[in-house]
């Protein structure tokens, strides 16, 4: 039997037992990379049991799920290179080099290519997946974090911390066709699916910059003030946007809280309480879960979207950085 | 051409200028030209070579001219991006007097932002004579206190924390800790009254015990073996701590491990109060701390970060009011609008009652950041950051 058919079969009592992803088709496995623990963290998916710890380079951070769902792509920062882990062997199978202290990724359209931010050096690799070679440097504002592929293809975002910007890259020419100044130490990206907005999160105005695709200038702001806190304890960093565009999850560094914002109306909808520092952010395929990472206690949130509740907490490793789900 | 000039047609560009500024590749066209004066002493005891090989932990570890520059590497693509170029020029003088002259000429060439690097008195005499004058002045090394109260002047701001705030800080952590007595031991330098007083003030806001104040003195002459000696200066009634007031730093690296007590040494030594250290691993700390050292071939301590701050603040009011106006620049710097990010977690800014940069302050030892103060339940009715040092109510500063 192959794992949709039983996937299908099983799918009624995994929703009656976990209430969750009814569309099952992978192993179900959370991984999730943990900065001090030189390791990913592969969770059972309806458990939430340590199914195994694979060691990894230093300081992994990005992480992301393969096409096809059978590889899981993760930065050691401090070995400079990316690692894939083989899923159904859950071990590193491959690494290759990808500049000076790689923080975060994103794959090119066809997936030949991968767009790298090196904090260090601030620069966007551009990296030939099959060959493992850097085709080309592109250099950017300082310490570059947040990179995000437009739904065309044809841009890359990336933004520079320091430089309080964002860099659009034309995919085609490697060259920046526009900087963008937005809110101060902006982060990371969401993109709505048609690519006419794209969501940068501006980690010390406590806000979000909304840029305009087409024209490349910021059109709109969504700011962050959930009860009880100052805007200087408001830190956005992660973000998702669900599959249809229309619901954002912004999580709030030092505030521990999740903002839900309705993308259309650029308005919070409402915030949910997670752990201390929460940055990484990942839906479950049927986007019925969210998981929220959680730097500063070491653990994992699994928020209910339809009920914004927080249904359970997971301990990882040391200094989480970001999750990903097999499902 | 002189910089006034660049300047004056930098304001007629500046309306178009900003919106076609977006010249990305070739030569870069630059609608405002800024350089900042960096101003030092030809001779400044406090970067003393014989003094640094041994780092007292009071001390800076070299001149902060190279936190300046860092600042100012990071600024060149944002710089490209919205059309600025920032420069640096360095000036210096054997005194107060020289230094004056030197503002005069950058002054006169159309420089309006200066960074000066010296003592607190040399600060005063500075700030002073060039009060009233169309410049702005970080001062990025002098802790004093009188600086940010009688001596306070309008065009003069401070990045590097003062004494109070450091002492704040300090007594912050001890109050946390429940190290509620201390012992105090003090230099016989100007400088180091000034420390012990800042921190009698802190004990008397925080309630600290203190359990009694001794003059230490550099010193083997047994005729005041009572001031020279660790073991009979820390003898007697018991404390939890010991804190240290030797900006010199020669003395207080000998005090801990060698107190009758088996107790904790903070102050000069030990464990102490900064605006940076090299150790601090959150908020991109370690990438600033790699090009400070790439740069200068030594890690970064507090001046150089106050030094790296300082040019920020301008680059960032460049940027959030496309100007290079300097009046439109100096209110927008003052203003509650800035948001300067210091790599510390916090958005930063002046306090506009004298000047000061809020900020928070980094608990260190020789190798590790213990705590970052305000600490968790120092809370204050509008800004945390400002249960450190001098707030509103406690100014005396009057512009």
């Amino acid at each position: 039997m192959n794992r949709k058919m039983l996937a299908t079969l099983l799918a009624p009592a995994i929703l009656a037992l976990a209430g969750a992803d009814a569309l099952a088709k992978g192993t179900g496995y959370l991984f999730v990379s943990s900065e001090n623990d030189n390791a990913v963290t592969v969770l059972d998916g309806k458990t939430y049991a340590v199914v195994k710890t694979i060691p990894t380079g230093e300081r992994p951070r990005d992480i992301k799920l393969s096409a096809d769902g059978s590889q899981v792509y993760v930065i050691a920062s401090n070995k400079h290179r990316l690692e894939v882990i083989d899923i159904a062997r859950l071990a590193v199978t491959r690494t290759l080099p990808v500049g000076e202290d790689p923080e975060a990724f994103e794959f090119g359209k066809d997936g030949k290519l991968i767009y790298v931010t090196n904090e260090e050096d601030a620069q966007v690799s551009v990296v030939d997946f099959a060959s493992g070679k850097i085709v080309a440097k592109i250099e950017v504002g300082e310490e570059p974090e947040g990179v995000k592929l437009s739904p065309d293809g044809r841009r890359v975002y990336v933004t520079s911390e320091v430089a309080n910007m964002v860099h659009v890259i034309d995919t085609a020419t490697n060259k920046i066709l526009a900087n963008v100044v937005v809110g101060n130490r902006p982060r990371r990206f969401a993109i709505t699916p048609d690519g006419a907005e794209v969501w940068v999160t501006n980690e010390l105005a406590a806000s979000i910059s909304i840029i305009d695709g087409a024209s490349n200038r910021v059109k709109g702001t969504v700011a962050f003030e959930p009860k009880g806190f100052r805007k200087d304890d408001v830190t956005p960093v992660g973000i998702v946007m669900t599959r249809d565009g229309k619901t954002a999850f912004v999580t709030l560094g030092r505030a521990n809280h999740v903002a839900v914002v309705d993308v259309a109306a650029r308005r919070v909808k409402g915030y949910v309480l997670v752990g201390n520092r929460a940055w990484g952010v990942q839906l479950s395929r049927d986007e019925s879960l969210l998981y929220v990472v959680n730097g500063l206690s070491d653990d994992v949130s699994i928020v209910d979207t339809r009920a914004l509740k927080v249904l359970k907490s997971v301990p990882v490793g040391r200094v989480p950085y970001g999750v990903v789900v097999d499902d | 051409m002189p910089i006034r000039h660049i300047a004056r047609r930098a304001r007629a560009l500046a309306v178009a200028g900003f919106a076609a500024a977006g010249l990305l590749h070739g030569a870069p066209v630059y609608a405002v030209a800024l350089k900042f004066g960096f101003l030092e002493l030809n001779h400044d005891v406090r970067y003393d070579e014989e003094k640094l090989y041994f780092r007292p932990m009071s001390r800076a570890l070299g001149r902060p001219l190279a936190g300046a520059e860092v600042a100012l590497r990071e600024s060149r693509f944002v710089g490209q991006a919205v059309g600025a170029e920032f420069a640096l020029e360095r000036a210096q003088a054997d005194d107060a007097k020289g230094l004056i002259e030197q503002i005069g000429k950058l002054n006169a060439a159309g420089v309006r932002f200066f960074l000066i690097d010296a003592p607190g008195a040399v600060v005063a005499q500075v700030s002073q004579a060039v009060r009233g004058r169309e410049l702005l002045l970080f001062n990025i090394s002098a802790a004093d206190d009188a600086l940010r109260q009688e001596q306070c002047q309008p065009n003069l701001l401070h990045t590097i924390p003062n004494h109070a705030m450091q002492a704040d800080a300090m007594a912050q952590y001890l109050v946390s800790r429940k190290w509620r007595s201390v012992l105090m031991l003090e230099g016989p330098l100007a400088d180091d009254k000034l420390v012990s007083a800042a921190f009698e003030n802190s004990a008397k806001r925080f309630g600290l015990k203190i359990v009694e104040k001794r003059p230490f003195l550099l010193s083997n002459d047994p005729r005041q073996r009572d001031q020279g000696n660790v073991s009979l200066l820390t003898a007697g009634p018991d404390y939890d701590a010991v804190f240290v007031a030797d900006s010199d730093g020669e003395f207080a690296r000998s005090v801990p491990y060698r107190t009758v007590r088996p107790r904790p040494v903070v102050g000069s030594e030990g464990l102490v109060a900064e605006a940076w250290h090299w150790s601090w691993e959150r908020h991109g700390a370690p990438q600033l701390n790699n090009r400070l050292e790439k740069l200068a071939s030594r890690r970064m301590s507090s001046p150089d970060w106050a030094a790296w701050i300082a040019v920020k603040t301008v680059v960032e009011a460049v940027v959030r009011t496309n100007n290079g106006d300097f009046r439109t620049l100096a209110k927008y710097i003052g203003s509650d609008d800035i948001t300067i990010d210091g790599f510390k977690g916090n958005r930063l800014g002046f306090r506009q009652w004298d000047g000061q940069l809020r900020q928070p302050i980094l608990l260190a030892t020789h190798n590790a950041v213990i705590e970052r103060a305000p600490i968790q339940g120092f809370l204050h009715q509008t800004n945390n950051m400002d249960t450190l040092g001098f707030d509103k109510r406690d100014s005396r500063c009057k512009f």
